[in-house]
């Protein structure tokens, strides 16, 4: 069991314009340098707090346009797990009654879109969502 | 805030290389589809895009690649993709990309199969 003791903690605020997912994806690089993640888990991470980022600014419809995004650094002695909860105060959504998406639909489809929380769910080791009609959280867990 | 993605093309027809540098969002997905529709307009039935100058890519842009291998399995082609971060390769498969669109590890293994 990974101890939970919070070793880093970083808040950031972004606004939701273009291209500001990746000043997410930079603080989520250095914190997870800082625990000596692979490259590779590195990368990994990365790309899911962009999409994060990008499923709350594309969908959220968020009257402050703002997303906040928290970094946790857990563990005891070591880093042993990085937790990146990311939260706006949108519409919500349902999570439960979202279809995965299908490559093979997808390529006759007019929109190919939809991939965000399927790339979070194969990147990251835990994810959770809680949305509701206040906003939604995505709390996502990286081992070291 | 992010550059926009360069792209560059060497023709060796019917095959194409696509070049990337930079971020694969939805820009940049444009930008290639735009260079890629215009390969295909040029008879180039092969594309491959190396994306060795490439190290993130989001859903957007990549949905705008499912665009392309559309665009290519209807003309009877195919689009490939060569130099990937393992990440991005990950996706790839996480997304089904891989089923669609062959994935070499370099430059000189896809050219050697595609140009078979």
């Amino acid at each position: 069991m990974v101890d939970s003791t919070v070793m880093r903690e970083v808040t950031l605020t972004l606004p939701m314009l273009p291209d500001m997912e990746i000043a997410a994806s930079k603080t989520a690089t250095a914190l997870a340098e800082f625990m000596e993640m692979s490259s590779d888990k590195i990368d990994e991470v990365r790309m899911a707090v962009v999409e994060a980022c990008i499923n709350s600014f594309e969908h959220s419809k968020a009257d402050d346009h703002k997303v906040e995004i928290r970094f946790e650094v857990l563990g005891n002695d070591d880093p042993e797990k990085l937790q990146i909860t990311i939260r706006d105060s949108g519409v919500g959504f349902a999570p439960d009654t979202l279809v995965r998406p299908n490559i093979e639909e997808k390529l006759k489809a007019a929109s190919k879109r939809g991939w965000g929380l399927t790339i979070i769910k194969g990147l990251m080791d835990e994810v959770d969502i809680h949305s509701g009609p206040n906003g939604t959280t995505v709390v996502m867990t990286k081992l070291r | 805030m992010t550059e926009m993605l360069k792209v560059t093309v060497d023709r060796r027809p019917p095959l194409a290389v696509i070049y990337t540098e930079g971020y694969i969002n939805n820009q940049g997905g444009e930008e290639i589809a735009r260079v890629a529709y215009d390969l295909i307009d040029g008879d180039h039935k092969t594309l491959l895009l190396n994306l060795k100058g490439t190290k993130i890519v989001n859903s957007i842009g990549i949905s705008i690649l499912i665009e392309i291998i559309e665009k290519m399995l209807e003309i009877d082609g195919q689009l490939a993709f060569c130099n990937l971060t393992p990440t991005i390769e990950k996706t790839f498969h996480i997304m089904g990309l891989a089923q669609y669109a062959k994935i070499f590890a370099d430059e000189e293994v896809a050219l050697g199969e595609l140009s078979d």
